[in-house]
């Protein structure tokens, strides 16, 4: 897009990254023709989204400075019980890795504007969501250990219930978002919310790759 | 532009959602709706009126999302906590006035100076200066709300019931008791038994979700929020200091957060974090808290110097002299701030290389609050000063600060460190630190922003008296504690014998608490008598040079009629010929703001703010009640998350209204 006249030749470089840019009238700078919602970082959802992630990234990262802490004042770990069966947990990892899939496919038809998609991979992830709910609850079964029997329990405990809170959560929310999707009619601020759900479960996907490491692996070296 | 109104009203509610959608479309050229763009007194500015006006009554009261209104309920409320710890502090005072006194019993004066060090720190300071940093960020950096309203109202929620928890639990005798850092064992399941520590946990909780909330809210408007033009070399100091604030809470709270849930995992399900019994460790509780805790003196006091900065370049009417280097020493001191933790924990077991890094950083955070101190010399020094009562209060805390400074470089050693600790030396030091370091700085500020505020000036007279009681009280109350503190007083006792000679240095310092009360108290019937009865401030009564200055005094619901275009660091000052001068086109029917870019602030995205709600204040009050139910009964931890969850589902639920307004401001990216 050309710059109107009466703009200097500075700003006629800085043309903003939207598709419509802003325009000079008079002593105005005209946004009226601005896109009303935009996706990725030119959606305030996305720095919310990214500053509570950070949040809840610190609080796993400090969670494990946490369990290696006690783990090096322990002359035997576990101290008590047994390192946690590695089946479900590993099960687990691999359907995080997969559920990444209809993510992608809804954050993308978001961006597309195809509603018509966006509900059907919506539907397919909140349907997939909960066999990775069902096999997180395996995992609590096959823990060998319980919260209160010794540190090594409290620390495993805690981290693993951490990253399972964010876990439904983040289902709940997907649950809300493709339940909107259904409710016409649907503005454009509302793809984004499915986008930046999309962007949340990479985090829970990311963050739970670490947290099997040491749940898991930690016992066992 | 802007044409006849009338067509979100013509839409109708009733219609089908097909029927909407189609209308939407037609609409959608914008052409009807009302745009903003003409100054005061358009017809553009009846319609923002209408369009950001909170409704009458209670309802309206709890359901607003004005950033300025819920500002100043942060800095009432805190300031009000303020008030009450420091009657605390009083009675402290009134009972180590003379040896063997009887004011009150050893377990009350535990629980005295727990919630006094509790509340000044998490109740008064971190939330007084968020409070600031919510009322006068949106109006620096040029925009009309913050990026997350109804976060912005459930934060202050959180707080508020957080606070008032604490101090309901004291006022039934279970007032938290382990000291304001609460270090296990203490406030552990073996030694604090009781409801104390529970309900120090909860407030843990609280309000540091609502010191992060409202950091990730604010670092959203700075990044994304600012005037076309507000480049971030052309960012105010004070937006600086908020954004570095911020980002530090962001990475240190989690941690008092941990811990605190930690504790409360110890005490309600027997888990063996704190427990060496079982192999548990109590001093990573030490770790963990301090690696919040230091950085928190830190964002207690960057918003400090945020406001020396704000006030010192008004008044010697000159910009400020090493912008940059102010700039980067603000985020020099973020950094350097998350290196510091273990120097509280010098009498703890460390290795050797760990006490050397650690005072090492303690003495490197010096430099780049003396790079600032020099170029505020500088500034003053150049400049023109017109010595009112704000600026009064920022030579006062170069002095108190630049004492307190030095006392820590003197406790950052650990070999002095060693002989000092716990006693009331560190008392001191902390004090000159924070009071001189924050509070100072605070009331300057508000008497800098107060005609902001009202509307109205505070009056002079009054605040030269509250500035040398405060000066002078300060000093005789805190000074003798380095004196005490050198002659051996421990820090924490409720009384001493005659025969160790502490008598006459704890009557003066007591001396000196009375004379801090009376400022206080002079400035409390200063804002009283100058609400009503002050001088009109005028828009900008200082000529000062930033944009919260360009709008009414107090500023209007939707803070600017037309968003202004920034081409200087000194808006207010400077005129760049042949720059647009502000924005147009934004609806005015509607809540609409502007989303710009990062780096150079270009306009990017239209931006619609959500309507008031009750929910954020619904849900703050399921996740007080979780909390108290966690306490309660093991399952409670569970079934408490049932009411959040629906009140927080109801909270972001579309309402049809929002989504035909949306639709019809729609234009695709």
């Amino acid at each position: 897009m050309s710059a109107p006249e009466g703009t200097r030749a500075r700003r006629r470089r800085e043309s903003t990254p939207a598709s419509i840019p802003a325009v000079r009238r008079g002593d105005a700078l005209d946004v009226a023709d601005l896109p009303s919602y935009g996706f990725g970082t030119r959606s305030l959802m996305w720095w919310g989204t990214a500053g509570m992630s950070t949040i809840e990234a610190m609080g796993f990262v400090l969670m494990i400075v946490v369990y290696f802490d006690l783990k090096s004042r322990s002359l035997v770990w576990p101290n008590e019980g047994h390192a946690p069966d590695l089946f479900w947990g590993t099960v687990n990892v691999a359907l995080a890795v997969i559920s990444i899939v209809p993510n992608i496919f809804a954050d993308a038809a978001a961006k597309d504007h195809n509603v018509r998609k966006v509900r059907l991979w919506m539907i397919a992830f909140v349907v997939f969501g909960l066999a990775l709910l069902g096999v997180r609850y395996l995992e609590f079964l096959h823990l060998n250990v319980r919260w209160d029997a010794s540190a090594y329990g409290s620390a495993v405990w805690v981290l693993f219930g951490l990253h399972t809170f964010n876990l439904i959560t983040n289902y709940l929310d997907s649950v809300v978002v493709a339940a909107v999707m259904f409710k016409e009619p649907i503005d454009g601020k509302r793809l984004v919310d499915v986008a930046e759900n999309s962007g949340y479960w990479w985090f829970i996907v990311l963050s739970w790759i670490p947290i099997y490491a040491v749940v898991y692996w930690g016992p066992r070296f | 532009m802007s044409a006849g109104s009338g067509s979100l009203s013509g839409l109708g509610s009733a219609a089908s959602p097909q029927v909407l959608r189609e209308r939407a479309r037609v609409i959608v050229g914008r052409g009807e709706t009302m745009l903003d763009g003409a100054g005061w007194g358009s017809q553009a500015e009846r319609a923002l009126h209408e369009a950001w006006r909170d409704e009458p009554g209670l309802l309206g009261f709890l359901k607003t999302t004005d950033h300025k209104r819920i500002g100043r309920r942060f800095v009432v409320t805190s300031f009000a906590f303020f008030v009450a710890a420091g009657i605390l502090a009083a009675v402290m005072r009134m009972q180590l006035a003379l040896p063997d006194n009887h004011v009150v019993g050893p377990d009350l004066y535990n629980q005295i100076f727990t919630m006094h060090g509790t509340t000044m720190m998490f109740i008064f300071a971190v939330p007084i200066m968020q409070g600031m940093a919510v009322y006068l960020v949106p109006l620096l950096v040029g925009t009309r709300n913050t990026a997350f309203p109804r976060m912005t109202a459930c934060a202050y929620w959180l707080f508020l019931f957080g606070a008032l928890s604490l101090w309901t639990g004291f006022a039934i005798n279970a007032g938290a008791d382990a000291g304001w850092f609460a270090y296990v064992p203490l406030a552990g399941p073996q030694y604090g038994v009781g409801k104390r520590e529970d309900i120090w946990n909860n407030l843990i909780n609280l309000s540091e979700a609502m010191g992060l909330m409202v950091a990730v809210d604010l670092a959203t408007v700075i990044l994304k929020m600012r005037a076309p033009g507000m480049s971030l070399r052309r960012m105010p100091i004070f937006v600086w200091a908020s954004l570095v604030t911020s980002m530090m809470i962001i990475f240190a709270m989690p941690s008092v957060m941990l811990a605190a849930n930690l504790a409360q995992f110890d005490r309600t399900f027997g888990t063996h974090f704190f427990n060496p019994a079982e192999g548990g460790d109590v001093l990573i509780w030490q770790h963990l808290f301090w690696f919040f805790g230091h950085p928190e003196v830190y964002f207690i006091f960057l918003p400090g110097l945020a406001f020396v900065s704000s006030i010192i370049p008004t008044f010697a009417r000159r910009p400020m002299f090493g912008h940059d280097a102010v700039v980067l020493s603000l985020i020099a001191t973020g950094f350097l701030s998350f290196g510091l933790w273990v120097h509280h924990m010098f009498a703890t077991n460390l290795p050797e290389v760990g006490k050397g890094f650690f005072t090492a950083m303690s003495l490197l955070i010096a430099i780049p609050t003396a790079v600032q101190i020099f170029c505020w010399i500088a500034t003053l020094w150049t400049g023109r000063i017109d010595l009112r009562t704000p600026l009064l209060f920022v030579l006062g805390f170069f002095v108190i600060l630049v004492l307190g400074g030095l006392t820590g470089i003197m406790v950052g050693s650990v070999p002095f460190d060693l002989q000092v600790h716990d006693s009331y030396f560190v008392v001191a030091h902390l004090h000159y630190v924070l009071l001189g370091g924050a509070v100072f700085p605070l009331f300057g500020a508000f008497f800098y922003w107060f005609p902001k505020f009202t509307g109205r000036m505070l009056d002079e007279r009054l605040g030269r008296w509250q500035f040398w009681l405060f000066f002078v009280g300060f000093n005789v109350a805190f000074f003798p504690m380095h004196l005490l503190g050198l002659a051996g007083m421990p820090r924490r006792i409720y009384t001493y014998g005659a025969e160790t000679g502490w008598g006459t240095l704890n009557l003066i310092a007591t001396i000196g608490a009375g004379v801090i009360a009376l400022s206080v108290l002079l400035f409390i019937v200063n804002v009283v008598r100058s609400g009503f009865n002050g001088a009109r401030a005028g828009d900008n009564p200082w000529h000062a040079s930033s944009l919260e200055w360009a709008t009414h005094s107090p500023p209007p619901a939707f803070n600017f009629v037309v968003l202004p275009v920034v081409a200087s660091r000194e808006p207010l000052w400077t005129r760049e010929a042949d720059e647009p001068t502000h924005v147009s086109g934004l609806s005015a029917q509607t809540r609409e703001g502007l989303v710009t870019t990062v780096l150079d602030a270009l306009p990017d995205v239209r931006y619609s703010y959500p309507e008031p709600s009750i929910w954020p204040f619904i849900a703050a009050i399921t996740v007080v009640g979780w909390l108290f139910w966690s306490n309660m009964t093991e399952t409670g931890m569970f079934y408490g998350l049932i009411p959040p969850a629906i009140a927080f589902v109801a909270w972001y639920w579309p309402t049809r209204k929002e989504t035909v307004e949306q639709l019809l401001l729609e234009r695709k990216p």
